[in-house]
């Protein structure tokens, strides 16, 4: 875990290059904070989505060792000021310790919320079968957020993108979270969905959407939640391969550089969490995580959970690329939504 | 050789102010202005009208753009098509209603 990230020869300016828009704007983006701790404790899904920046599937095997999870508990116990644990995939749920993760973060008084693909409540463990259709009741016993995608309130979008029979299933498992309270004004219980768009172009506003999907959900199905988040598609991986297929790279990289807001650029993520990758490496973010960007400290070295030292996380300088454009364009975009 | 109606031309829309800048600003700010946001009518409203009448004056660029942005300001398929819809309704009636001026002039004809 001591290596120091050896910098490429100069690469040839592109016209995507991400730090020449803060430059040319005149902004400087280190971190603020460290209050949340977002941990990817494995690649492993249930389902097999077409924009998946993780490129996530049934057959991946990437998982958070029992050392990993209990270095990072023990970084939420001595750290008071990481107030909330942030816990992503693949689908969390699948992996052997997300339960114990769970009950000892709460146990440490930490804020946890879990990106729950909301299928996975129904498919259960796709390897070992194991049913997961406790979750909600486990959720809801220790006052788990969830935070849940749902591309679209109609099937179309939602099984063009996840999968066929996604939508009918993430209703039926939104009505199970609802049934414990999640959703309901009044309970506490958080229950928070995610949008984001189906191909190469940019979120709709936020609150109107939101609005939609609320007076739609509630008409058409009876289902209730707290907020709703849109989110860009990242140009990496899964996604990108699309795009590149399909010859929509460069306009893509084009709309997201043409939409550049400074607004937007100053709420991004990496300013207020770290990322975990299932190895205990460090990243700016779950997109630099899968991009193998390590984060790293002024001097250079990658740095990780074994060695964690907040004051370097929190000195450390952000790494950006041409994929930040995405959370930029707009209104910008992060795990919370929009950024402006 | 080239063609009419090349999708990577609409990227010069903008090139239009290279004679007569005046006037192409005039009319770019003007429909900024109109379709670049709510009003009394929201984005997404616009959006749906700006897709029918690029149906209706079957403008290849006006349909892509207004796809895009239909799909941006949040409306789905089926607000998409019958936006459609009403542009071939209104077509079809336009053609429809003229037949009065038809059956007007038959009655002069016909003894």
């Amino acid at each position: 875990m001591s290596a120091v990230i050896r910098l490429k020869a100069a690469p040839r300016p592109s016209k995507f290059d991400f730090e020449q828009q803060l430059r040319r704007h005149g902004m400087d983006l280190p971190p603020l904070a460290v209050d949340t701790l977002q941990v990817n404790i494995t690649k492993l899904c249930n389902q097999v989505c077409r924009h998946c920046h993780v490129d996530a599937s049934p057959s991946r095997t990437e998982m958070l060792s029992p050392e990993g999870v209990a270095k990072c508990l023990e970084i939420l116990e001595r750290h008071p000021r990481i107030r909330t644990l942030d816990l992503t995939g693949g689908a969390p749920e699948l992996h052997p310790q997300f339960d114990a993760f769970v009950e000892r973060a709460v146990a440490l008084g930490k804020h946890v919320m879990v990106r729950h693909n909301l299928t996975v409540q129904l498919d259960g463990h796709p390897v070992t079968k194991q049913g997961k259709q406790y979750l909600p009741q486990f959720f809801a016993r220790h006052r788990v957020e969830v935070v849940s995608s749902l591309p679209y309130y109609q099937a179309y979008f939602t099984d063009a993108q996840r999968g066929s029979g996604v939508f009918a299933k993430s209703m039926q498992a939104l009505k199970r979270l609802n049934a414990e309270g999640y959703g309901i004004e009044g309970s506490g219980l958080v229950l928070n969905l995610v949008y984001n768009p189906v191909g190469p172009y940019l979120p709709a506003a936020q609150a109107e959407l939101e609005a939609a999907y609320k007076r739609e959900l509630k008409n058409k199905f009876g289902l209730v939640f707290n907020s709703l988040y849109t989110i860009t598609n990242m140009p990496i991986n899964r996604f990108r391969l699309h795009l590149e297929k399909s010859g929509q790279h460069e306009a893509y990289m084009d709309k997201l550089l043409a939409a550049f807001n400074p607004a937007a650029a100053e709420g991004v993520m990496c300013r207020s969490l770290v990322s975990v990758g299932h190895d205990g490496r460090l990243y700016d973010c779950d997109f630099n995580q899968m991009l193998a960007m390590d984060a790293v400290d002024a001097r250079g070295k990658a740095l990780s959970i074994f060695d964690f030292d907040f004051d370097k996380v929190l000195g450390r300088p952000i790494r950006f690329g041409e994929h930040c454009l995405g959370c930029t364009a707009g209104a910008g975009s992060s795990c919370g939504g929009a950024t402006a | 050789m080239s063609h009419y109606y090349e999708s990577e031309d609409l990227k010069k829309f903008g090139d239009i102010g290279q004679h007569a800048k005046a006037l192409a600003d005039d009319f770019f700010k003007y429909y900024g202005n109109v379709t670049g946001a709510d009003g009394a009518l929201t984005k997404r409203e616009k959006a749906l009208i700006a897709l029918a009448v690029s149906h209706a004056q079957k403008c290849p660029y006006c349909i892509d753009a207004y796809t895009t942005q239909c799909l941006e300001t949040g409306a789905n398929p089926e607000q998409m098509m019958e936006a459609v819809h009403v542009a071939a309704v209104m077509q079809a009636g336009i053609t429809l209603v003229h037949s009065v001026q038809m059956q007007n002039h038959l009655k002069k004809l016909v003894l």
